[in-house]
């Protein structure tokens, strides 16, 4: 019987861990990977885990630096779980040093300089995907065209060794651009939207995957199917991701109808670029958005106009990261400011009046 | 009946089932047995008896003083063997005053004040009274003395009593089983209460978990109009006093106020049986019905105790321990007390005797909290417990205070449902305490403060006084020589 370390009740707990968190959230990517890997064929496997095992042993590095236990952080999740959207943010044939870089920048400085799991105000993986492309905008934007595996002209393992270790690649050869790439620079020379948007894939190949773009955003439905499995299990709630979605949605559709060769649509905002991946797995992130359901609904308009600005406005074709580090950014603030009502106060944190007083 | 939603809230592993079909069994009566003569919220009772006094069952061995306060009585016949400091059922361990009461096996009632023959003819005075003297304490687990509750009447205008069935903590069943068992002297003990407080209805509400409950209790209340009998929803902590008022009449009691100030008082349902004993047959508080439970003990039982049974001795009554506890913990397992060990007797407040095994405490090294909002979600009383744990942390207790520290009722669903295991209740509790004492000190200060001054003000009136005297006995003196200037004067 325990009573030398005596503590307040409860003295129950829900079956609820770190672990099982995490495990959820990386099961839930799991059909959205295997079909990216099949997509992309063997370069993209060997990239994405080079990129996860990177930030494995940045995480072991940083907490031998720390001199704290390897167990349970390592173990936890969290980190494979950073090295797995980031490997989902970068081009399938990034080479091996992009990898390594962009896992020395999400574990080391965007996690453990602030102090570890859960102290980190940016979201760990973007800041290693941004990071990256202000960096290495070339490496960045060399998408390829979809080879999947066993298809005729993919490289199989050794080919792809050396792509990705070798720097082997003619990527001028196989390289694409996505759909928001193209149609951002088709504008830049003067080519309307109305126009160049016929010419990328149509919603059906977008939302399916086949399509150029980041390892792990190109498959909408698959990425959707994870999303909702998430908030089957309650890992996550639908507030931020739907309002993510929705204000995409919105916003494209009202500008488009008033300069449609200016704006994309409202379903070409949604289905195209990260949006998915986005709005239900990293704009989702416990540690850097706001605690409070009203607070994440904010959160999560936030995000989706930032992207759409950023989409439509920016030099950049997509928004997605920069949006949620900025929103990242606004979340003490969001959390400071949007609170639940108290039990017997009013908002203001008065107590109710009482009747007949 | 409509029920109004309640934020927040947790569904618990309830793990009624090892219980809920054990009908109550009376034990047998101990050897000895310990009685504290604190077992209520107030100031301590009086010790009444002296080391070698015989007494009767039910007679008083400890006075109640003071407004808040309950006397404590024989739970059997026997002899005061001993009158001592004693370990209390308490996580501090500390020592009470205890009378150690050996029984001499006779059972034997002392003499007993006369039933109120019609309680619903007899003023409410005299209903608070024999409540008073019979030691009635809030039997779900709060043990506030339920006389001085009973008086809220005078001051707020009441139209509900709110009889609490809803025993929203796993494991508990007794207060289950009182309402199929005794669902008659339940709704008697609500009556006379609703008599006592003046307020026209009664509702009964019970979780949806205890449908044979609800069925008894809806047979009893069939012939009276003003009893109705609501069903609230499985969702912890229903049975909180202010969020049960909210669920069953829609009313939200305002911060730092009572239910009553709604018009509604809540009373359990183990504390309306022991009205109705008291006022039908003048038998006070002697015994209650606790559900002793949990993987660790060999049978799980609803027994009903005489109170200052050792819990050893309760639990040897059900077999024993089956395996090593991890925790064995009086009431529940949410709000519950660890007990410091099992020498402690049960009192007016035990609800239950939990001996938990490791896996279904499921206690784990707390690890770095991932901001999942989990604990904000659950909170029946919406605050936010991530930011105040993090403010308590450092200490920074004012600054949690501000943000609603005080408004928290400790009811555990935060600790309960949080991934990284942090003991968040802990932290408020601590926080709470050192809060309390803070205040306690300033009003000390203040008090010293202003009675220093007090003390300043009163020598420097005197002060004053002596001077001005002084001044006038010397003008008198003055003008006494002005008027006959040789009066001092030596004779020439």
């Amino acid at each position: 019987m325990n009573t030398a370390a005596q503590r307040s009740a409860p003295f129950a707990h829900a079956p609820t861990s770190i672990q099982n968190t995490m495990s959820t959230v990386l099961l839930a990517l799991i059909p959205a990977t295997l079909f990216d890997a099949w997509l992309f064929g063997w370069p993209a496997i060997v990239m994405f885990l080079t990129t996860v095992g990177s930030c494995l042993a940045a995480e072991a590095a940083c907490l031998h630096l720390g001199k704290r236990p390897l167990q349970p952080t390592l173990f936890d999740g969290s980190a494979a779980l950073t090295g797995w959207l980031l490997a989902m943010s970068l081009p399938p044939w990034s080479p091996w040093w992009i990898s390594v870089i962009g896992a020395i920048f999400s574990i080391c400085l965007a996690k453990h300089v602030f102090g570890g799991l859960g102290q980190n105000p940016f979201n760990p993986a973007m800041v290693g995907r941004i990071a990256l492309l202000v960096s290495f905008p070339l490496q960045m934007t060399s998408f390829i065209a979809p080879r999947p595996l066993m298809s005729a002209g993919a490289p199989g393992l050794g080919e792809s060794l050396a792509i990705i270790f070798g720097g082997h690649a003619n990527l001028d050869g196989i390289s694409a651009a996505s759909a928001l790439g193209y149609v951002k620079t088709e504008l830049s020379r003067g080519i309307p939207v109305s126009e160049s948007a016929s010419h990328v894939p149509n919603l059906m190949d977008m939302a399916m995957g086949m399509h150029p773009g980041s390892f792990g955003e190109t498959s909408a439905l698959l990425i959707l199917a994870g999303g909702l499995f998430l908030l089957a299990r309650r890992v996550i709630s639908w507030h931020i991701p739907v309002a993510v979605i929705a204000t995409l949605f919105f916003m494209g559709s009202v500008f488009s109808a008033v300069d449609p060769g200016r704006f994309t649509s409202g379903s070409f905002q949604v289905f195209s670029g990260a949006t998915f991946l986005g709005a239900f797995f990293i704009a989702t992130d416990y540690v850097t958005s706001p605690v409070s359901k009203p607070g994440q609904l904010v959160f999560g308009f936030g995000v989706g106009l930032l992207t759409w600005v950023i989409r439509s406005f920016a030099g950049y074709p997509e928004g997605m990261a920069f949006a949620v580090l900025l929103m990242n950014a606004l979340t003490p603030l969001i959390d400071h400011h949007i609170r639940p009502r108290a039990f017997g106060r009013t908002r203001k944190g008065d107590p109710l009046p009482v009747k007949g007083e | 009946m409509r029920i109004f939603p309640v934020r927040g809230g947790v569904h618990l592993e309830y793990r009624k089932e090892l219980t809920s079909e054990k009908a109550i069994v009376a034990l047998p009566l101990p050897k000895i047995l310990l009685i504290p003569v604190q077992q209520h919220m107030g100031a301590p009772a009086i010790t009444m008896v002296k080391v070698g006094d015989s007494v009767g069952k039910g007679q008083v061995v400890a006075r109640g003083q003071g407004l808040v306060s309950a006397p404590v009585h024989a739970p059997t016949s026997g002899k005061v063997v001993e009158i001592e400091y004693i370990t209390a059922p308490h996580p501090s361990g500390l020592p009470q005053i205890t009378i150690v009461l050996e029984p001499d096996g006779l059972d034997q009632w002392a003499q007993l004040p006369d039933p109120i023959a019609d309680p619903f003819a007899a003023t409410p005075a005299a209903i608070r009274e024999r409540v008073a003297a019979s030691g009635i304490v809030g039997m779900g687990g709060a043990t506030f003395p339920s006389a001085v509750k009973l008086g809220l009447g005078a001051r707020n205008k009441l139209d509900t009593l709110l009889l609490n069935g809803a025993e929203c903590e796993p494991y508990l069943t007794c207060d289950d089983r009182l309402m199929r068992e005794h669902a008659e002297e339940v709704l008697d003990g609500a009556r006379i209460m609703a008599h006592a407080l003046g307020t026209a209805q009664i509702i009964v509400a019970i979780e949806g978990n205890k449908p044979e409950a609800l069925a008894s209790m809806t047979k009893a209340a069939a012939g009276f109009a003003n009893i109705s009998v609501a069903t609230v929803p499985v969702q912890y902590p229903m049975g909180a006093e202010r969020h049960l008022t909210l669920a069953v009449t829609g009313r939200e009691t305002p911060a730092r106020k009572l239910t009553a100030d709604v018009g509604v008082v809540v009373h359990n349902v183990a504390t309306a049986k022991a009205v109705h004993h008291a006022v039908r047959f003048g038998r006070p508080l002697v015994s209650r019905v606790v559900t002793v439970s949990g993987h660790a003990v060999a049978e799980a039982k609803n027994v009903e105790v005489p109170l200052g049974t050792k819990v050893a001795d309760l639990l040897a009554f059900c077999g024993g321990l089956s395996s090593p506890p991890a925790r064995v913990i009086s009431g529940g397992p949410m709000m519950g007390q660890p007990l410091p060990s099992l020498e402690v007797p049960v009192v007016k407040g035990t609800s239950g005797i939990l001996a938990l095994t490791a896996w279904e405490s499921n206690e784990a090294p707390a690890q770095p909290c991932i901001r999942c909002g989990n604990c904000v979600n659950v909170c029946p009383c919406g605050l936010v417990p991530v930011e105040m744990a993090a403010f308590v942390r450092n200490e920074k207790l004012e600054n949690a205070a501000q943000i609603g520290l005080m408004d928290c009722v400790s009811c555990g669903g935060c600790s309960y449902i949080c991934p990284s295991h942090i003991p968040l209740v802990h932290y408020f509790n601590y926080a709470k305490g050192r809060l309390n004492a803070m205040d306690r000190d300033r009003r000390k200060r203040d008090l010293v403060k202003t009675l220093v001054e007090a003390r300043g003000a009163r020598l420097e009136k005197q002060a004053q006084a002596r001077k001005e005297a002084a001044a006038a006995a010397a003008a008198a003196a003055a003008a006494a020589q002005a008027a006959n200037p040789d009066a001092n004067r030596p004779n020439p």
